[in-house]
């Protein structure tokens, strides 16, 4: 056993940091570190500069366009990325629909759609959750009925991220009713511009747009657009949920966190004195701090494994989604605790790059203050999507333990 | 023993509760912490004419002379309706204070109209640099000629934005965390010296941030004696917090009934998902956690009229702190059972929930006032 980084590993860790440093825009990195609002353009900018450095999917094999990066030189990228500001990369995009490309996807398909997803020219989304089904995702009603050349989509898909930006929506669709509900399930890729195609906000807890229903009303969709064989999508939806779960971990992005959180509560004072003299707090700190040095272990060991076997995600994945999600909760909700009665404000402009705090607030509601009770509430949501964590516990039991 | 509520306790309730469901649905509150003043001037009125507003103070000065029992009924209705109006700002800590430590005279002049609803009141005792100690006050009060100079900063004022007076705590001797040289003064909002950046806050209701420059009061403006403020103030907090506890416990208690409604009718599977035994622990717990918030509830509302001020104190920062640790697993198992519907702003799921945090995170939070609480049991 051996936890040190390669020479090789460290210099590409120096190379990242320093392609970093001088390609991310002040703007975007204050945006981010600051916790304001990230725009469409920001992240988009940033992916188009990654892909001219060759960088546009570390991950993906070099056949597809990708950097062939091992688990460990992706770890490096999302840790130095993270740690200096840098906006997250598209998931819908790069490690949900274009994975099942590669693996089920035909030929023309790849083609068109994995280099326009590398460059940042498509912004994709994704149609799995309706209002009836959640949890029991194989329950899913939206329709897809065949004619001719085409497919006439029906249904409503909701709790769609940032449809509302969206190139394209990669959908579950309901193209048989017959057999048993998994078996009638296909993966259709839908231009969002398409006629028939609306989306209307959902505002969630702390008052953003982040989240969308999305409808579709008699919807042509080019037969072409079938990803894989009709009635096999659960087969791909499952690969993709895998690949979804993998990455919710946000190891880099936790690692920011943490260091912010104790910036915090180096900060803000408590009778005078800086916050992170309270042993109680420190604590607490502490124990987030320890949870993630494993599970930083945990998430390398379970995606090394599944490298070296050439396999897509197991159920460990399930470990790795609980864990990730109950971290970054934490990490959220200490982050508000540090700030006191500062927590009770609910100042919408101040999530804007360019608030400038009144001066009687300026001194102890600090550049980091707004975004932190919304970012606490948003968080509550990391343990229901991509499968609540109760969903996990289950597939943890049925296939890990076989119980 | 006895842990009932009382014969008018229970009318009292019964009342608020037809006003909130004829009055103060989901969609009108959700207005209602939209608008400019932030809650309803309607719905004060009301609580006047229901005699709310004249609940804790003295018959001699037009009150009902009701005990911390009859707040916490009170409080858990404000609780369930999410109500918005500044009860707590005015009646029980600002009200309270008058009560326990003003002049007779400012007793007469302020109470009554406090009970007919004319007048409200914010409590302006916290700093940022205090965190949550009522003794760290940087800022200044000078003795001169005909009165007091005050100047100073003082944050995150609930209600602030529509009180017709501050209290405000300033330090008229000692160094900034001692306990002795803090005096209490009345100040009128609209006082030549006294600037106010108002904004929202997290659950809905309003709160700003002050700053006194110059600011010149009478000697009348001094509640109680200058430079021992510190323990009236105290004792003022601990009221409200035992009425927030109250209005934690009838947060639960919405919560919980929404959660099991919710286990009970939502589908998934071909089943209604109250099926699943990991579903029906995590409501066990919850219930549980609601009946000792009701216990700890009634303890800190007993508490408010006992006569030992030090096992009050201490109740009742063992109260907060355990209201604040249960009230945070329910409020969060709440949002969890109801998956992504607990997330989104036009479910009353995710108001209860903000109401429960910001609940915690005001007048000290769980760790703090487990401090307290364990700090002076090293002592005993």
């Amino acid at each position: 056993m051996d936890l040190n980084y390669t020479p090789e590993e460290e210099s590409f860790r120096a190379e990242v940091r320093a392609f970093v440093a001088a390609e991310l825009p002040t703007e975007i990195r204050d945006k981010v570190i600051l916790g304001r609002r990230v725009g469409k353009d920001d992240l988009v900018s940033w992916q188009k500069a990654l892909y001219r450095r060759g960088w546009g999917a570390g991950m993906w094999p070099k056949r597809f366009g990708g950097a062939g990066w091992s688990v460990v030189q992706q770890h490096i990228f999302e840790e130095e990325s993270a740690a200096l500001g840098a906006p997250i990369q598209l998931p819908f995009s790069l490690r949900m629909v274009a994975p099942v490309l590669m693996a089920y996807g035909n030929a023309a398909q790849q083609q068109y759609f994995l280099p326009r997803i590398l460059s940042g020219e498509d912004w994709w989304c994704q149609g799995y959750s309706e209002p009836g089904s959640g949890s029991d995702l194989a329950s899913l009603r939206t329709s897809a009925a065949r004619q001719a050349d085409h497919y006439l989509v029906n249904g409503q898909k909701t709790w769609n991220t940032l449809g509302q930006h969206a190139d394209w929506i990669f959908c579950l669709v309901r193209t048989s009713s017959e057999a048993r509900p998994q078996q009638g399930i296909s993966f259709l890729l839908i231009d969002m511009k398409t006629p028939g195609v609306s989306v209307r906000p959902i505002i969630t807890v702390e008052g953003e747009h982040e989240i969308n229903d999305i409808f579709f009303d008699n919807v042509k969709v080019p037969v072409e657009n079938l990803v894989g064989e009709e009635n096999k999508g659960w087969t791909y939806a499952k690969f993709l949920l895998g690949h979804e779960r993998t990455g919710n971990a946000g190891i880099g992005n936790c690692k920011r966190g943490l260091k912010r959180l104790k910036k915090i509560a180096t900060t803000q004072l408590m009778n005078g004195r800086p916050l992170i003299e309270d042993s109680r707090f420190r604590d607490r700190i502490a124990r987030v701090e320890l949870e993630l040095t494993a599970l930083e272990i945990t998430n390398l060991r379970v995606l090394s494994a599944d490298a070296s076997e050439s396999r897509g995600p197991g159920p460990e994945a399930s470990i790795l989604k609980i864990k990730g999600s109950e971290i970054i909760q934490e990490i959220a909700e200490l982050q508000m605790h540090a700030l006191g009665h500062d927590a009770l404000p609910h100042i919408r402009e101040a999530l804007d790059l360019d608030w400038a705090a009144p001066p009687l607030f300026a001194q102890h509601y600090g550049d980091y203050a707004p975004p932190l009770s919304g970012q606490y509430f948003n968080q509550r949501k990391t343990t229901i999507y991509a499968g609540s964590t109760e969903v996990q516990k289950n597939i943890i039991s049925k296939l890990i333990l076989g119980l | 023993m006895d842990f009932r509520y009382s014969e008018e306790q229970l009318a009292l309730q019964e009342t608020l509760q037809r006003f909130i469901s004829r009055d103060y649905g989901f969609e009108r509150r959700r207005a209602l912490a939209g608008s400019s003043l932030g809650f309803s001037a309607e719905a004060w009125r009301r609580y006047a004419e229901l005699g709310l507003l004249a609940l804790p103070f003295p018959e001699a000065f037009g009150g009902l002379g009701g005990n911390g029992v009859d707040t916490m009924a009170v409080m858990e209705q404000v609780g369930q309706g999410l109500l918005l109006e500044p009860y707590l700002s005015t009646v029980v800590l600002c009200g309270g204070l008058i009560r326990d430590a003003a002049s007779e005279a400012l007793k007469q002049s302020i109470l009554p109209q406090i009970a007919a609803g004319k007048l409200r009141m914010a409590l302006a005792a916290y700093e940022a640099a205090g965190r949550y100690d009522l003794a760290h006050v940087e800022s200044t009060a000078v003795r001169d000629g005909s009165g007091w100079t005050l100047s100073g900063r003082k944050s995150v004022v609930l209600d602030a934005p529509s009180a017709d007076y501050f209290l405000v705590s300033a330090r008229s001797a000692g160094a900034v965390a001692e306990a002795e040289g803090i005096s209490l003064f009345l100040v009128r909002h609209d006082t030549p010296g006294v600037t106010m950046f108002a904004y929202p806050t997290q659950s809905g209701g309003r709160a700003a941030d002050l700053e006194l420059k110059d600011v010149t009061v009478s000697c009348d403006a001094v509640i109680g004696a200058p430079g021992r403020a510190l323990e009236i103030l105290q004792r003022a907090v601990d009221c409200a917090i035992a009425a927030l506890c109250g209005e934690v416990l009838g947060i639960v208690t919405a919560l919980n009934q929404a959660t099991l409604n919710h286990l009970k009718t939502r589908k998934q599977f071909g089943v209604v998902i109250g099926v699943f035994q990991a579903l029906q622990h995590r409501m066990a717990e919850m219930i549980i956690a609601a009946e000792q918030i009701r216990s700890m509830a009634i303890i800190a509302a007993v508490h408010v009229d006992s006569k030992d001020a030090a096992a009050s104190r201490r109740a009742i920062a063992g109260a907060k702190a355990y209201v604040g640790q249960a009230s945070r697993f329910v409020g969060q198992q709440a949002v969890q059972l109801h998956g992504a519907m607990g997330v989104v702003d036009d479910v009353i799921i995710s108001h209860y929930f903000k109401r429960l945090t910001m609940i915690d995170m005001s007048l000290g939070d769980a760790d703090y006032h487990l401090a307290r609480f364990s700090d002076t049991a090293a002592m005993q």
